[in-house]
């Protein structure tokens, strides 16, 4: 058993004294031995040993010097540590929802290594104060934090934000994530100067005199007396996108897409070579409208669960490359938020805890191979954002996850990291998951203890 | 009924959870409430000691008045709670007084709301019979009921009956509980109305989606017409009632299409001249007063039957 060796192997190694970052310290070096090596940035797949040092990934085949931990990955999968570039960790503002601590926990819990946060905080992240602020309180967190910044002030779709500012103090990207920039004018000035800073543009595509309503419409809307929101309000929106990068030449990234005729509107574009890149998100790809029936509001979140049709849409999306990442758009809301009738629900659900035992459901499935989905979850999003990760080239900060690809487990609420529980997998049994997450050779997760 | 047939059912949410022997039960069981009705002393000892609550989060005179009618005749105590819409737009509201009732140990708690599903989510915080009286754009199970019971009673079936529904399909929880339940027993339910409120997929509750006015109301056993909203949280829907009238309004050449002897039937309250033309309204046809009458019956029957289940307590 992987447990058991590796507890036996350090033991040997260190002798009684060592100490895992669990218990306050971190060991300076690690040689993680008999993994299958996943690193699509360096078109590597083998079973290989990995050596860390000060943080780093170094040569294994170099003399590692001083205390060294050894952690067995026979059986696992070792790979770049995940990514997740759409998430909402409610610090500053509400609390009560996660915070920035425990959301990267929930991060870590995941396997990821960084999360990249929206700005719908209160105050929004719209001026670099709340950028410092976010990375000063993700100081020492479980994940690195990204901070992705409004496109304009207050997320109110007036005027733009100060972006050279906000990349200066450590945004990432920016996006009025949670609302669509209504005004394409401001949208098409978004994206021009946006990439005068290197910063990525996200889109929440929505169209909002279409999207009055609570959950897919079509035939379960109609079943449940809800109002509908139509495919198209995101679509529609996703061709506005497309039309302003394709003229403009500047980038863009659509979030959450969740339907089939975005994800074809994407493929299309990508052909003609139009600088836009995609997500998904796992329960787009997992669920269909059907979970809201009870009214569900654990099954609400915006844009809503589609038909099957879409689903599968989006599948074919997954495995064509048309989406460049898969992302949570992990959305904490409180009882007070979801225990509430369907239409007074909020929208969002939480994800970091799932994403990847759904997304290594797809592996299994055939839908995508591991290489594919290690990009979509790990070396990918890290493209789009620009971030000097995604990869285990050597001399690369030692962002790593270690996978049980067999391991299984049952996500019941007293298992949720999260500080909310607001999950339409609870009760599922799910295969696959994060056995160990190390973030710059820090371990944040460790199940092999 | 067949013996050996229980009603299973201890809440009414909607037509959909219901089966055909529920439906028949429920009907039959009305039919022989309506006998007391017609008495001089319009009242059985029945439901004597039982706490029912109206809770009602929506205006409604009529549906309310029967549910109460229906609770007094069978000697329970009724009690009204209405809640304004505005104040219910926090759903902590709807759990707040829920729990407030709870504690009063009511039997039976009757609901209206404006969301749909609310019923739904008040069977998990109460331990009292859930008796939806309409939510949002779901589902009016009384009133479905009440419909079938009315055609069933002029036509001695439903089995093989072409129901028409005429309007707002995609607003009316009538609409929904009347194709649902209709569809059930036997009939052929057709649909006409604006294609601006005729919902996506409507097709797969049952109904067939008529593209005139004279092919939904053709040959017609049953012609129902719904009542006409013209705008609804700012979506523009309709550009008039006038042009409503003209164009979609069943008047005595709609209603000459159908059967000789077809019914015509509105759940109320009915906007005179719009959706139904005043001639028709009150023509020999209407049934529209059988309704009324037959909802205090059908109330009682759901009354009398999801008490019969309550879980045995002492
Ligand atoms: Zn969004």
């Amino acid at each position: 058993m992987l447990v058991e060796k590796t507890k036996k192997d350090e033991d040997e190694v260190l002798g009684k004294d060592y100490i895992f970052s669990k218990r306050g310290v971190m060991s300076s070096s690690y040689l993680i031995k008999n993994g299958r090596v996943i690193d699509p940035k360096n078109s590597r797949d083998e079973v290989a040993d990995l050596a860390i040092r000060d943080g780093r990934l170094v040569n294994a085949e170099d003399e590692v010097s001083g205390s060294v931990v050894e952690i067995d990955a026979a059986g696992c999968w070792v790979v770049p540590g995940l990514i997740d570039m759409h998430v909402h960790l409610r610090e500053p503002g509400e609390e009560y929802k996660e915070d920035i601590i425990s959301g990267c926990r929930a991060a870590a819990a995941g396997g990821f290594t960084g999360v990249a946060c929206m700005p719908n905080t209160r105050p929004v992240n719209d001026n670099r104060s709340v950028t410092a602020l976010i990375l000063e309180l993700a100081a020492g967190a479980s994940a690195r934090v990204y901070p992705v910044a409004a496109i304009s002030k207050a997320s109110k779709g007036e005027s733009l934000a100060e972006f050279g500012d906000l990349r200066e103090a450590g945004a990432v990207a920016v996006s009025d994530d949670g609302l669509p920039v209504r005004d394409s004018r401001l949208m098409r000035r978004a994206l021009e100067y946006a990439a005068d800073f290197g910063l990525a543009v996200i889109s929440h595509s929505e169209e909002p005199s279409l999207s009055h309503g609570s959950m897919n419409e079509g035939a379960v809307s109609t079943r449940l007396g809800l109002q509908g929101i139509p495919t198209v309000a995101e679509s529609i929106m996703v061709y506005r996108e497309i039309a302003l990068a394709e003229y403009t030449g500047k980038p863009v990234h659509i979030a959450h897409v969740s339907t089939a005729m975005s994800t074809e509107l994407i493929r299309s574009a990508k052909k003609r070579g139009v600088p836009v890149t995609a997500e998904t998100t796992p329960h787009y790809f997992t669920l269909t409208e059907e979970a809201v029936e009870g009214y569900n509001t654990n099954a609400k979140m915006n844009p809503p669960l589609r038909s099957e049709e879409d689903r599968q849409a989006v599948l074919q999306g997954l495995a064509d490359g048309t989406f460049d990442a898969i992302a949570t758009d992990h959305a904490p809301h409180s009882i007070l938020e979801k225990e509430v009738e369907f239409d007074a629900a909020a929208n969002g659900i939480i994800g970091l805890e799932t994403s990847l035992s759904l997304g290594l459901a797809l592996v299994r499935e055939g839908v995508i191979d591991e290489k594919r989905l290690i990009e979509l979850m790990s070396l990918n999003p890290a493209t789009v954002l620009g971030l000097e990760a995604g990869t285990l080239s050597e001399g690369a900060p030692a962002d790593i996850t270690i996978i049980d690809p067999r391991a299984e487990f049952h996500y019941t609420e007293d298992k949720v990291v999260s500080k909310s529980k607001n999950s339409p997998f609870l009760g599922w049994k799910l295969q696959g998951r994060a056995v160990l997450t190390m973030v710059g050779g820090r371990i944040t997760h460790n199940l092999f203890d | 009924m067949t013996t050996g047939y229980f009603f299973p059912h201890r809440h009414i949410l909607g037509i959909d959870h219901l089966s055909v022997d529920d439906i028949h039960h429920i009907l039959s069981t009305a039919e022989s409430f309506k006998e007391i009705s017609s008495r001089p002393i319009k009242k059985v000892p029945t439901l004597r000691g039982n706490t029912i609550i109206n809770l009602f989060f929506e205006p409604s005179t009529r549906t309310r008045l029967s549910f109460e009618v229906a609770a007094k005749r069978m000697s329970a105590d009724t009690f009204n709670i209405s809640a304004s819409t505005s104040s219910a737009t926090k759903g902590e509201t709807l759990i707040d007084t829920a729990r407030n009732i709870a504690a009063m140990n009511p039997d039976t708690i009757i609901i209206r709301h404006s969301f749909s599903g609310a019923p739904h989510m008040l069977t998990r915080y109460v331990d009292a019979a859930i008796i939806n009286a309409g939510d949002g754009m779901h589902e009016h199970p009384s009133q479905g009921l009440l419909d079938m019971l009315t055609v069933l009673e002029h036509k001695g079936r439903l089995d093989g009956l072409k129901i028409a529904i005429i309007g707002d399909i995609l607003h009316s929880r009538v609409a929904h509980s009347d194709i649902l339940g209709f569809t059930k027993m036997g009939s052929d339910v057709f649909v006409y109305g604006p294609s601006t409120l005729i919902p996506r997929a409507l097709d797969r509750l049952g109904a067939r989606v008529c593209s005139t006015l004279a092919e939904a109301v053709a040959d017609a056993d049953v012609v129902m017409t719904l009542r006409i909203q013209k705008e609804r949280q700012n979506d523009p829907l309709l550009p008039s009632f006038r042009e409503y009238a003209r164009r979609f309004g069943v008047t005595r050449d709609v209603v000459a299409l159908a059967k000789d002897d077809a019914l015509v039937m509105h759940p109320g309250p009915i906007n005179r001249g719009i959706e139904l033309m005043p001639d028709v309204a009150d023509s020999g046809r209407s049934v529209i007063l059988d309704q009324v009458t037959n909802g205090v019956a059908v109330r009682m029957a759901l009354l009398y039957l999801v008490m019969g289940n309550a879980p045995v307590t002492g």
